[in-house]
């Protein structure tokens, strides 16, 4: 078995070259993915091995991007695409939303659009504005759409091999401040027998909170859930995956046995993720529940210079807080 | 079908040709037959491309037929919504050429991307003219396979389309298959309104750097809903494509055989490798926006009349009058098949059923959803437990 150490980057890189190999009609497109191989490298080199037909610069309008990307896939191509950061997506968002998403809906389930919309989120590497938002609640709304994110090489590698064989439109959000991180990666356990993309995982068991959390928040979650043994509580960490659909089983599973529940995010809390979170939560688990369902999340401000990021990014100690206040109720 | 192309056999009895560049008054704009039905050999494109149809006798009673059907089948769906049995129309009124010349001139292997305007392009593709009349019934949200009749569903948001034809197109490249007579082209339609849309001019810049295999066919109608053409542009239309990179012609859109040169022209030089161009194909819009909308608070009476002149069939029927390629008793054969098929229309539009409300959840996901399928039981637990009551 070929296990390597991987940085989440290289193993995206790693799973989106395989891509290329099984299938013929997988291309990439995007702003600098070629000779550049993108502002992250993501897809560094693949161009030189796969030729300026299936990885593609693209001329610089995101709308662009993603409108030719539909009638590309209409034609029966894959279309990987990148859009080089999370606030750049929007002067496509129309296509994403009335056109990628409905499409195979309008036509009465006759066309598909077997697209793959990769975006790096999230913040935490001190950029300027409009790179380090996280935009997931706009397209976990979108019907038709579907939301992943990964938060390990491991989870990276499979999971956008995954999302390119999958029938259905999905943005797959990247943890770019994780792009640097490293962990090992099966590179030869065949795809049929992964862990299924829309699945969420327990990453941490636990006994006294459970804690949700997806794609850069996972590892924060993680280094909570270690302080928070030393001081003799046991979380449990949950990492979501797939946030469009949600797959709630094992939170519900958790909860009812913690009575407690702690999500987590960068987005901002008002009609985020967390809201739902949190009423889903509440439906199922309403008489397990020890205290209300609290939320650790970014502010209700546009995303603050990179100088103060630290204290808008949820971190370890705000997640302490908040497992703290779940046993003042 | 493959009108126009050299070879046919029953030649018309046509006076000596001749050739102009242009016509009179407006030096821009293609035209072959002009409002007064007399047929003009040839015309010169600005690029000098030389334009001329070669058609039989049966192609131009054909293209005449065509154009009498759309107009039919049209008024007949304007009158389904004044009688409250579709929500909305967009009537083509005006435009018949423009769209039966354009439609007639793709072939087969070709992919068109219409906004939700192009009934006449949908009949020439040979589309069951009901199915977009589901849409605006409110009974699905289209019908037809894109696939099958290499015709894309309908765009409402405007100018989206051309993007994903430019896509298409290069697809086409990416699969080898131009080059050769039977390569293949698309063509992206849209109007004078969609030309201030960001996406169409995006489409420009991606056709023309990829060099795709597209048509962009602009039907200038002169209005966007209520804005002239004097609010989206400075220039005339057909000439922003020279900032693009490739050619763009006026064509006299009301003239079914100069829509059906240029188009023909631009498709076969697309599947040959020669890239993208930009048809404006000068027209009007008789009618209204949509059946929402009432033209007379933005526009004058004696303007409408000066395009009536203009009309786009009673040209063709003058000059297959005037040439004696047909006859009262054809004229009179077309307009009772279009009665015919009108009333067929309307009786199948009537018989449309509703469909299912649980249908509302079906393909919204290629693969399914766990959370619709949840949505789904429980509202199926909900209608059945009004089961046997009287609501």
């Amino acid at each position: 078995m070929a296990t390597e150490t991987l940085t989440l980057g290289k193993a995206l890189n790693t799973g989106l070259r395989r891509a290329l190999e099984t299938d013929p009609k997988v291309i990439i497109m995007g702003e600098d993915v070629g000779k550049l191989g993108g502002v992250f490298r993501i897809t560094d080199g693949l161009q030189k091995d796969f030729g300026d037909q299936r990885v593609i610069d693209t001329p610089l309008a995101e709308s662009g991007i993603i409108g030719t990307a539909v009638g590309l896939a209409i034609r029966g191509y894959r279309p990987v695409c990148e859009i080089q950061f999370d606030g750049f997506v929007y002067p496509a968002y129309d296509q994403i939303v009335s056109q990628v998403a409905k499409m195979h809906y309008r036509s009465g389930g006759r066309l598909s659009i077997p697209m793959v919309i990769r975006i790096p989120f999230g913040g935490g590497i001190g950029a300027v504005e409009h790179h380090s938002e996280s935009p997931e609640a706009y397209f976990a709304h979108t019907a038709g759409l579907k939301v992943v994110t990964c938060s390990n090489p491991q989870d990276a590698y499979v999971m956008i091999q995954q999302a390119i064989a999958s029938d259905d439109p999905i943005v797959f959000l990247e943890p770019k401040r994780r792009y640097w991180e490293k962990g090992q990666v099966d590179l030869d356990a065949p795809l049929s027998d992964a862990y299924p993309l829309h699945a969420a995982r327990v990453v941490r068991p636990g006994t006294d909170v459970t804690l949700l959390a997806y794609g850069p928040m996972v590892r924060t979650c993680l280094e909570a859930a270690t302080a928070a043994a030393e001081d003799g509580r046991e979380l449990e960490v949950i990492d979501l995956r797939t946030l469009s659909p949600l797959d709630l089983a094992a939170a519900y599973e958790s909860v009812k046995r913690t009575g407690r529940a702690v999500v987590v995010h960068e987005a901002p809390s008002n009609i985020g993720l967390g809201a739902e979170l949190a009423a889903r939560i509440t439906e199922e688990c309403f008489y397990s529940l020890e205290s209300p369902v609290l939320r650790v999340t970014g502010f209700d401000t546009p995303y603050p210079a990179a100088r103060v990021e630290e204290e808008y990014l949820p971190d370890l100690d705000r997640v302490l807080d908040a497992v703290d206040r779940t046993f003042g109720w | 079908m493959a009108k126009g192309d050299p070879g046919g056999t029953t030649r018309s009895r046509r006076p000596a040709p001749r050739s102009k560049k242009g016509a009179a008054g407006s030096p821009e704009l293609v035209q072959l037959l002009t409002p007064d039905g007399e047929r003009i050999d040839s015309a010169t494109g600005p690029d000098g491309t030389e334009y001329r149809v070669d058609f039989t006798d049966e192609e131009y009673r054909g293209l005449y037929r065509d154009l009498v059907m759309v107009r039919k089948l049209d008024a007949e769906a304007t009158a389904l919504q004044r009688q409250g049995e579709l929500g909305l129309w967009a009537s083509l009124l005006g435009q018949e050429a423009a769209q039966v010349g354009s439609g007639r001139a793709l072939r087969t292997q070709d992919m068109a991307f219409p906004t939700y305007r192009e009934h006449g392009v949908l009949y020439c593709r040979g589309i069951d003219p009901i199915m977009p009349l589901g849409l605006f019934r409110g009974v699905d949200q289209g019908g037809w396979d894109p696939n099958e009749f290499k015709f894309n569903m309908y765009t409402i948001v405007i100018g989206a389309q051309t993007l994903h034809a430019t896509g298409y197109a290069m697809g086409i490249t990416m699969d080898g298959k131009i080059g050769t007579d039977d390569g293949e082209a698309a063509i992206a339609y849209f109007g004078d309104g969609a030309t201030s849309q960001g996406d169409v001019n995006e489409a420009f810049v991606w056709a023309s750097v990829f060099n795709a295999p597209l048509v962009f066919f602009c039907q200038n109608n002169q209005y966007a809903i209520s804005e002239p053409l004097e609010r989206q542009t400075r220039v005339p239309l057909y000439q922003r494509a020279a900032g693009f990179g490739f050619p763009g012609v006026r064509v006299d859109g009301n003239d079914v055989l100069a829509s059906y040169a240029v188009t023909r022209t631009a498709l076969d030089n697309a599947r040959h490798g020669q890239g993208p161009s930009l048809i404006e194909a000068y027209t009007y819009r008789m009618g209204a926006h949509t059946t929402s909308d009432d033209p007379t608070r933005y526009r004058i009476a004696s303007e409408v009349e000066s395009w009536q002149a203009k009309d786009p069939i009673t040209r063709v029927k003058a000059f297959l009058d005037k040439q004696q390629i047909a006859d009262a008793a054809f004229f009179a054969e077309v307009d009772e098949q279009a009665r015919r098929e009108s009333v067929h229309l309307r009786e199948r539009v009537l018989n449309m059923p509703n469909p299912e409300p649980v249908t509302m959840f079906d393909h919204v996901y290629p693969n399914g959803s766990p959370l619709l399928d949840e949505q789904r039981a429980t509202f199926n637990r909900y209608m059945e437990s009004f089961e046997g009551s009287a609501h």
